[in-house]
């Protein structure tokens, strides 16, 4: 019969082995190329499936923006093609068509009547109050937060949910650090986005009164674009016109805000080569270019 | 009535002795404590997420503890041979079936209160504000809806050879009803004849059990539900408990129990 020594000594055995063994692997685990130990949890978890949840979770940030008003696959979604707390940003295309309010269309049955007292049934947006349209609640806002936290934990390549965030962070939360933040996180994982460059310059520009910041963004926002821009596919190309035209009016907008005029024109001529409103535009460089006639002019003073 | 009444304590007190419904309100407690605890750009008024997220615990837990409970209520007396003692006693069949199912509704019932109450305190402890009638009318009309489900198992519990059985058949069908109950009617329109008269017919025939998910009216703050709609949901979910303890009572009285 073997003593409790014995045993004793076979356990303290095993256990160095075990954590020899564990410290001898360890090490050629994590150089392991086929390593998922190294990404998130998500990353983990979910492996390239995190995108689809990713994309779910960004759509149900919409689906509060609108206070859980929104149509399921059975409904009519024209109306909802883009995001719509995602266009109120005005930085991106709006592929939106067909009536928003109603899309449940009349009442089928009286099953379908009798149900539509018990969910939302009327189209409102959290920046505008919500359900109960009092304006000094925008800042519900907030609660499309945690939903579009979580999409871009699940998918840190998708560049809209940075935009997106930073924006409600600093137009209604008047949180400029956090979109600071949000921004520069974006960044890191898209180096080469434009348009995250363009809610950067906006921040720059609008939340912390720096021109000369905002400048430096969005001009290396307009080089990335022109350099992207050649590559990308006839729709893409379609789709990222709506950003460029954005960058160069708002550098427009900041020359004319520094007095620089001729170069205010020349990004206003910029955005006009992509713009779908080019009139609009060129009745801006028809109000510079008489403001800068006026500049160049002698002032005229009546003879009597 | 005493006989019901003393069948249905019985069922209560076996609720309470059982560890299902404080294993889920204290699994519930614990993600929505750590939901909760989750720092999202250091704002803590953020709560609609951590609303729906409790909502969806406290209606998966009241599914499983109302099915689970009222699907063994008939096989276990019959395993226990309790059954026949039961029935030899002055308690007709009929009134051991109201009895199984007023316990199971109030223990359900019961459960709720608990589960709205902590869902209350958990959103006023971030809202500061506590909308007690729209709680009443979410919690009325989710008891209500459970009421439904619980009256549908006793019927199953009698028709399918085990509790399990009834249990999953149940959840395929409550799950069935909840997410694509609403949409059926459309879908129909889709098919062909005559899948599509059969569709239209299932559509009609089935509890609306998603009229009494009102979720989102409560997660999203919006106003309270005209009160004669409410009361019209009530009457709606009474008449279809009555349609399936009708046929529970029938299918019981033909049934052999030994």
């Amino acid at each position: 019969m073997n003593s409790p020594r014995t045993f004793f000594l076979l356990l303290v055995a095993l256990l160095v082995s075990c954590f020899g063994l564990a410290a001898h692997l360890e090490p050629q685990f994590q150089a392991w190329p086929g390593s998922r130990a190294k990404g998130d949890i998500f990353n983990v978890v979910l492996g390239d499936s995190r995108r689809l949840f990713a994309n779910q979770f960004y759509v149900k940030a919409d689906e509060y923006y609108h206070s859980g008003y929104y149509p399921t696959m059975f409904d009519d979604n024209a109306a909802f093609q883009t995001t719509h707390m995602a266009a109120d940003t005005g930085a991106v295309n709006d592929k939106n068509h067909g009536d928003e309010h109603g899309f449940l269309g009349p009442t089928r049955n009286w099953i379908d009547a009798f149900g539509r007292h018990f969910f939302p049934d009327r189209h409102t947006h959290l920046d505008a109050g919500g359900p109960d349209d009092d304006l000094s609640g925008s800042d519900n806002v907030r609660e499309i937060l945690p939903w579009l936290k979580l999409s871009a934990d699940l998918d840190p390549d998708n560049v809209q949910t940075y935009t997106v965030t930073a924006y409600w962070l600093r137009e209604r939360m008047n949180n400029a650090a956090e979109a600071d933040a949000v921004l520069h996180e974006g960044l890191r994982n898209c180096p080469d986005s434009y348009d995250i460059l363009f809610e950067l310059g906006r921040l720059y520009y609008e939340s912390y009164h720096d021109p000369n910041r905002a400048r430096n963004v969005w001009e290396l926002g307009v080089r990335k674009w022109q350099k992207i821009y050649p590559t990308l596919d006839p729709e893409a190309q379609k789709d990222n016109r709506l950003i460029m035209e954005q960058l160069a009016t708002h550098l427009a907008k900041l020359e004319e805000d520094a007095g620089n005029l001729p170069r205010a024109v020349e990004w206003f001529q910029a955005a006009q080569k992509v713009s779908l409103t080019p009139t609009l535009i060129q009745d801006q460089i028809n109000r510079l270019k008489f403001k800068l006639g006026q500049e160049l002019n002698p002032v005229l003073k009546p003879l009597y | 009535m005493n006989n019901i009444f003393a069948v249905a304590g019985v069922v209560i007190k076996e609720l309470y002795r059982r560890k299902d419904f404080y294993v889920l309100f204290i699994v519930t407690i614990l993600i929505c404590l750590v939901m909760a605890s989750v720092n999202i750009f250091n704002d803590a008024k953020i709560v609609r997420y951590l609303k729906e997220i409790c909502l969806l615990l406290v209606w998966l837990s009241s599914l499983v503890i109302a099915i689970t409970t009222t699907a063994r209520q008939i096989p276990a007396e019959r395993e226990n041979r309790t059954l026949l003692p039961l029935l030899a006693k002055p308690l007709t069949r009929s009134q051991l079936i109201i009895g199984k199912f007023l316990g199971c509704w109030v223990a359900c019932g019961l459960t709720l209160l608990c589960f709205y109450l902590f869902f209350g305190a958990l959103s006023a402890s971030r809202e500061h504000q506590w909308p007690l009638l729209n709680y009443f009318q979410a919690a009325t009309l989710h008891w209500f809806m459970l009421g439904i489900i619980v009256a549908m198992t006793l019927l199953g519990s009698l028709v399918f050879a085990a509790p399990s059985s009834n249990s999953t058949i149940l959840f395929v069908i409550i799950g069935g009803i909840l997410f694509v109950g609403r949409h059926l009617d459309q879908v129909a329109l889709t098919l062909r004849e005559p899948v599509r008269t059969i569709v239209y017919s299932i559509y009609f025939a089935i509890p609306h059990l998603e009229l009494f998910d009102v979720r989102d009216l409560i997660i999203h703050n919006w106003p309270l539900i005209p009160w004669l709609y409410f009361s019209l949901a009530l009457l709606y979910a009474v008449g279809y408990l009555a349609v399936f303890l009708t046929g529970a009572c029938l299918v019981f009285r033909r049934k052999t129990v030994n």
